[in-house]
């Protein structure tokens, strides 16, 4: 205990921030920096090849099918180590490790969102896009107005638990040497030699904190949105319902 | 890298026989997690079901640490961290009994029981409560009730879960590459900056992972398909 607590003590800056002051930014700062960067690239991106994964055109939805298979097909490492490769081929220069782990993660985390879009899509009442359509939008103004906004309330909570998978992905930075939360616990266990175990829960105990925090909010999330979607139901009832009488004695008349 | 592809590289020298030992750990390496992952998931969901508060806290921490750490810190606590707690003896016992394979099997099998636990869970959970009712009152015991009555349905409804768990298992056992264990990925790296032939050696490694997640996907289908539970 003794132990942790002083590595805590002398390498506590370096796990969060790196060398910074005086060097790169490093450690969880560049963690969560990678994560929110790999995210927020990867959802427009993800949305897209959802919406071509279900477009009635085979030369859109094949394509969107395949990237999606290959992506689950493959480990990440795999990924790294092709966009470590090829982006420098591809743009005829040398790029940084952070940059090879944000374009991994945007990739990686497209294939991903894409099928959690779809399943929010797909997850609303067919009637919603019939609906839209039938009142005269077309399939561009129904999805972008009716659609989507609703799919991607609902996608909420699904979206902060990609955000905790994309966390613990870029601890695999650490093959490519991308100076992230790992790579600075590897630093760490090196100069120290004697206190593997310490070192390693250390890193352990803080992506745990961090991740869980952020599991615990999904699922907060999770039962607010249903508790807020059964009382729209529920509401939805009640005027219907208040409405019929009302409405009867006309039709009968 | 302007060249043409040259996949004859691949067969030069030892490389034949190291990627073949590299699929073959691969295959070791999953098989071995695959099984206890199983074995501890189920045991760790009955645990959870039982009525010990206990027992069912237990299990939860046990589910939330290893679904919130990433599974490389979970491989380095287990092989860097680990073997520095246990006596001289033990130490000496694990490297010469192949300690790579036997921490990263240790570490994927502990994580991904985990996730199994969860998926059977959520099958035991989504099964309506009367069936178990239903079963006690035509006269079978507990055990009967959850063998012959609750454990098929469940195990039907978890099945997708359980095959996308097992395709990530077997991709995570790639993560094995930085504690040395020579399975495909570590082989890919080591021929490739011995050959600089960095596409053939990638490429054909990828093939090959790609290859084997579409079987297990396909096969999952084909049980899901087979088990599924038909409305009457």
């Amino acid at each position: 205990m003794d132990s942790i607590l002083s590595i805590l003590r002398e390498y506590g800056m370096l796990l969060l921030v790196g060398q910074y002051p005086n060097g790169p930014l490093g450690g969880l700062a560049i963690t969560l920096l990678l994560s929110v960067l790999g995210l927020a690239l990867a959802f427009p991106l993800g949305v897209a090849i959802a919406l071509a994964r279900m477009s009635a055109f085979a030369c859109l939805r094949l394509p969107a099918l395949a990237v999606i298979y290959v992506v689950r097909g493959v480990p990440l490492v795999m990924f790294i180590f092709w966009v470590y490769f090829f982006v420098p081929v591809l743009t005829g220069r040398t790029v940084s490790g952070f940059t090879t782990m944000v374009v991994t993660l945007v990739i990686y985390q497209a294939a991903y969102l894409a099928e959690i879009v779809r399943a929010g899509i797909e997850g609303l009442p067919s009637g919603q896009a019939e609906a839209a359509r039938a009142i005269g939008l077309n399939y561009r103004q129904a999805m972008t107005k009716v659609v989507l906004p609703q799919a991607l309330y609902n996608m909420v909570p699904a979206l902060v638990s990609q955000f905790v998978s994309t966390i613990k992905e870029t601890s695999l930075g650490y093959v490519i040497s991308v100076n992230e939360l790992t790579f600075a616990a590897n630093q760490i266990n090196s100069s120290l030699m004697t206190q593997p175990f310490q070192v390693y829960f250390v890193l352990a105990a803080i992506y745990f904190c961090l991740c869980f925090s952020l599991t615990r909010l999904a699922r907060w999330l999770e039962r607010r949105i249903a508790a807020r979607r059964e009382g729209d139901a529920a509401a939805a009832r009640a005027t219907a319902s208040a409405a019929i009488p009302s409405v009867a004695p006309q039709q009968a008349a | 890298m302007g060249s043409k592809l040259d996949f004859s590289v691949l067969g030069r020298g030892d490389y034949p026989q190291w990627i073949w030992h590299g699929v073959l750990t691969m295959f070791e390496l999953t098989a071995a997690a695959w099984l206890f992952a199983m074995a501890l998931g189920t045991l760790l969901a009955v645990v959870r079901m039982s009525d010990s508060r206990v027992a069912k806290a237990c299990v939860a921490g046990y589910v939330e640490y290893h679904q919130n750490v990433p599974m490389l810190v979970q491989v380095f606590l287990w092989y860097f961290g680990m073997p520095a707690l246990l006596p001289h003896a033990g130490q000496q016992w694990l490297n010469a009994h192949d300690s790579e394979f036997l921490l990263a099997f240790i570490s994927i099998g502990l994580c991904m029981a985990a996730y199994v636990s969860e998926g059977l869970r959520g099958g035991i959970r989504s099964i309506p409560k009367s069936q178990l009712e239903a079963a006690r009152a035509i006269g079978l015991s507990y055990l009967q009730a959850s063998r012959l009555v609750m454990v098929p349905q469940a195990l039907r409804i978890a099945l997708p879960t359980l095959v996308s768990h097992t395709v990530l298992l077997f991709k995570n056992t790639s993560l094995a590459m930085t504690v040395g264990l020579a399975e495909l990925t570590y082989v890919t790296r080591e021929i490739e900056s011995q050959s600089f032939r960095t596409v053939e050696v990638y490429l054909l490694s990828t093939v090959i992972y790609l290859g084997v997640s579409l079987l297990i996907m396909t096969v999952g289908t084909g049980l899901e398909n087979r088990y599924r539970i038909r409305a009457r």
